[in-house]
């Protein structure tokens, strides 16, 4: 395998050395802010115009050939129960009944404009395309399913049943039809224009304009232009959203910067914490070092005593004996001296008696 | 010449025979039910990568991660703490009279995070493309958290490989080999800090991501810096527990310097834990008041979150602390054990019980027998490699041909 300046940055990434140097994903981990790609699509969808009619479901199934389900989609009792996105349906409508009237929802993945699912794939196998759509790459998916646990929509499904090769599932924007020039399925059999495809700039003036047109039709709230750092579908409603099962309460910011700060640590660990615990094993050596020079001091001290009160004894009992030798000598002259003495007095004695 | 030879290196036969020594000849109800479990566990393997994951599992598209992540990489990553715990008190801050502890701690951790890579094989849909090492050499997504986990835990298991053949090469008097992998210990013990401050905080902070999943007592910014604090003490709190049934199964192994170190270890040790868990504690405190979510502390999930904080975290904190006051090693034992169910406590409260709170009880995700028992099966293997080796290899005891030279 070559290694490309991608790659090579990618693993200096990993080792640390910068989570932000890498130019494909500097969004995901900087501070900067990224107001989507410009001039990208998205599709606005006007709960108010919508009729339940699940046109857009039978639509999504054709064009992306899923298994037909068991119920035909004239079958309105299916609307009856919530439901959710699975392996074969990447749309849903839900029927919410407010004030005794039914209002219906599309349900589908929402094309975030920074996808919390892209920035947590440890594989890069999602892609936010510079149209807007968010594609999966299901040839390197691994399928740890972090991107579902991220989804704060709970879009992603994933193929539990298939036993060797389960993928990711998720609507795609219809990212090949995009390609071609036509319209997402859902989008061009909607019969009530409930849906509506264009430039997401547009859609966010077109929603404005109906929200002030239309004040008392509206609740004043765009969502999906602000939720999660802003989204490419967008949605009007008549009543409040979280009333009709979507969350009020994401918050705005983009998923990449809720782990950015953890990311920004890691290499100032991988920086800093070699230099730390090498300098508490130096100053633990040191503090050994030291301490066995102590020692080696102390024990020194000890023999130098030792031999010092041992030269003192020595020298003390060489005195000693010298100041004996001394006395002894003494005592041997005086002893002679006295022999002499005698001597010469006996042999003056005898001299005189011999002169006598 | 050649004498000197067989006396060094073991013979092939000898290492067959060593290998083949039963030591468990006797039969025993919990020799039967380990054979269940090995029986049912390989059963339930064959069914889960033939049948696919939907064939053994609960999870859901909303519970995308179960048991498996839960428990065996959660929990296991932090369990297996003790191996740089105390690889870096001995080494890197001159406790060595904590030596002795070191092998056996090592040796958990690797067969611990082994287990680990073994659980997410069985985790992840396509476990060819793991093994293949897809995240690092197909496509590198280095703004995932996971990319970051991933990348440290391959690290650190070799680390942590490298850090045990001293153990088998030893066994096997490859004199040389050994020699060249002692003198890496000081460079293995720094890699394997910073690889561990790493992805246990990072294990934590992969929930960074989902806010709107996970009940606001649990989630916090301060999640990395949660996860490895706690691993601290549940490493410390592990080393006391496995060396409690060490005890009792391999006394028979352990060598002289290993049972005169053990007691003042078993003090140091908790008096560590008692500290880290008070650190601990406080850092969950400011936890809550930083995202100012006492008004929370009374509701059922409030209640439970008290029920961890005070009952598996400031308990413990303070029973260590008097079991080391007064040199008690049967508290000290029991609050390890306590730390260490307040830790699985934690890891199963964040990634399964507080996560998707906000769904109708109907929806939520209850792990399915067989994958309790594929966790089971995992943690039994561990346990019979880890008594397979201590009872043969210098783990507990120094290699006659190499006392004193570590």
């Amino acid at each position: 395998m070559a290694i490309s300046r991608r790659n090579f940055l990618g693993w200096m990434g990993a080792a640390g050395l910068s989570a932000s140097l890498v130019g494909k994903q500097a969004h995901a981990a900087s501070t900067k802010e990224f107001a989507g790609h410009p001039g990208s699509y998205g599709v606005l969808h006007d709960i108010t115009r919508c009729v339940g009619c699940r046109s857009c479901e039978e639509a999504c199934n054709t064009v992306n050939k899923l298994p037909k389900p068991a119920k035909p989609y004239t079958d309105e009792s299916v609307l009856n129960k919530k439901r959710k996105l699975t392996t074969t349906e990447y749309t849903i409508v839900n029927k919410s009944v407010q004030e005794g009237s039914p209002i219906f929802i599309k349900t589908q993945c929402n094309h975030c404009l920074e996808p919390a699912c892209a920035s947590v794939c440890f594989v890069n196998a999602f892609q936010k395309l510079p149209n807007g759509a968010v594609v999966y790459d299901a040839s390197v998916c691994v399928g740890c399913r972090y991107c579902m646990i991220a989804c704060p929509f709970e879009v992603p499904t994933y193929e539990y049943d298939a036993p060797y090769t389960p993928e990711v599932v998720k609507c795609t924007l219809c990212a090949p039809l995009l390609e071609k020039g036509l319209l997402p399925g859902c989008v061009e059999s909607c019969p009530t224009e409930s849906l509506l495809f264009g430039k997401r700039d547009d859609l966010l003036k077109i929603a404005r304009a109906r929200i002030e047109k239309f004040p008392s039709r509206y609740v004043d709230h765009i969502y999906g232009e602000q939720e999660m750092g802003g989204t490419s579908w967008l949605y009007l409603s008549g009543v409040p959203f979280k009333d009709i099962g979507m969350r009020e309460d994401l918050g705005n910011t983009p998923a990449p910067k809720l782990t950015s700060g953890a990311l920004h640590l890691i290499p100032m660990v991988v920086s800093l914490w070699p230099v730390f615990l090498a300098g508490m094993y130096g100053m633990t050596k040191r503090r050994n070092t030291i301490a066995d020079e102590e020692k080696a001091k102390a024990v020194a001290i000890a023999i130098e005593q030792t031999e010092n009160k041992a030269a003192e004894i020595l020298s003390q009992a060489m005195e000693k004996a010298k100041k004996e030798k001394e006395n002894v000598s003494k005592r041997v002259e005086r002893a002679r001296e006295n022999r002499v003495k005698k001597a010469l007095e006996h042999s003056s004695s005898t001299n005189s008696d011999e002169g006598a | 010449m050649s004498e000197q030879k067989n006396k060094q290196a073991r013979g092939v036969t000898d290492v067959v025979l060593g290998l083949m020594r039963d030591d468990n000849a006797k039969f025993s109800p919990l020799a039967a039910f380990t054979g269940i479990i090995l029986l049912v566990g390989t059963v339930l393997t064959v069914l889960r990568f033939t049948q696919g994951l939907g064939a053994v599992t609960n999870l859901t598209n909303t519970h995308p991660w179960g048991m498996w992540i839960g428990f065996d990489l959660m929990c296991g990553v932090a369990l297996a703490a003790g191996g740089y715990t105390t690889s870096a008190a001995c080494y890197l801050f001159g406790m060595k009279k904590y030596h002795s502890a070191v092998r056996p701690a090592i040796l958990t951790a690797f067969l611990g995070y082994a287990m680990v890579v073994v659980s997410l094989l069985y985790d992840v849909g396509r476990p060819d493309r793991l093994v293949l090492a897809y995240p690092f050499i197909v496509q590198q997504g280095t703004t995932s958290l996971l990319f970051e986990v991933g990348l440290c835990v391959l690290l650190y298991l070799t680390v942590l490989f490298l850090e045990f053949t001293p153990i088998p090469l030893e066994w096997l008097g490859l004199r040389k080999a050994r020699n060249i992998a002692v003198k890496l210990t000081l460079t293995l013990t720094i890699f394997g800090v910073v690889l561990s401050t790493l992805h246990q905080s990072s294990l934590g902070a992969l929930f960074l991501i989902a806010p709107s999943k996970l009940h606001p007592l649990w989630y916090s910014p301060y999640l990395g810096v949660f996860f490895f604090v706690s691993s601290i003490a549940a490493g410390l709190s592990m080393v006391i527990f496995e060396s409690m049934l060490s005890h009792k199964k391999l006394r028979h192994r352990m060598g002289k310097a290993y049972l005169e170190e053990h007691p003042p270890l078993i003090l140091g040790y908790a008096k560590a834990a008692s500290l880290v868990l008070f650190g601990y504690f406080m850092v969950k405190v400011v936890g809550v008041s930083a995202g100012d979510n006492w008004y929370l502390l009374l509701t059922p999930y409030g209640i439970w979150f008290l029920v961890e904080l005070l009952g598996f975290v400031a308990l413990p904190c303070f029973l260590f602390a008097v079991g080391s006051r007064n040199k008690d090693p049967g508290l000290i034992k029991f609050t390890a054990v306590l730390t260490i169910i307040g830790i699985v406590l934690n890891r199963l409260n964040i990634s399964m019980i507080a996560f998707n709170w906000h769904l109708p009880l109907d929806e939520r995700y209850i792990p399915s027998w067989m994958e309790i028992t594929l966790s089971v099966y995992m943690v039994t293997c561990l346990i019979l490699a880890f008594r397979f080796i201590a009872t043969r290899m210098p783990v507990f005891d120094e290699h006659p041909d190499f006392k004193g030279q570590h």
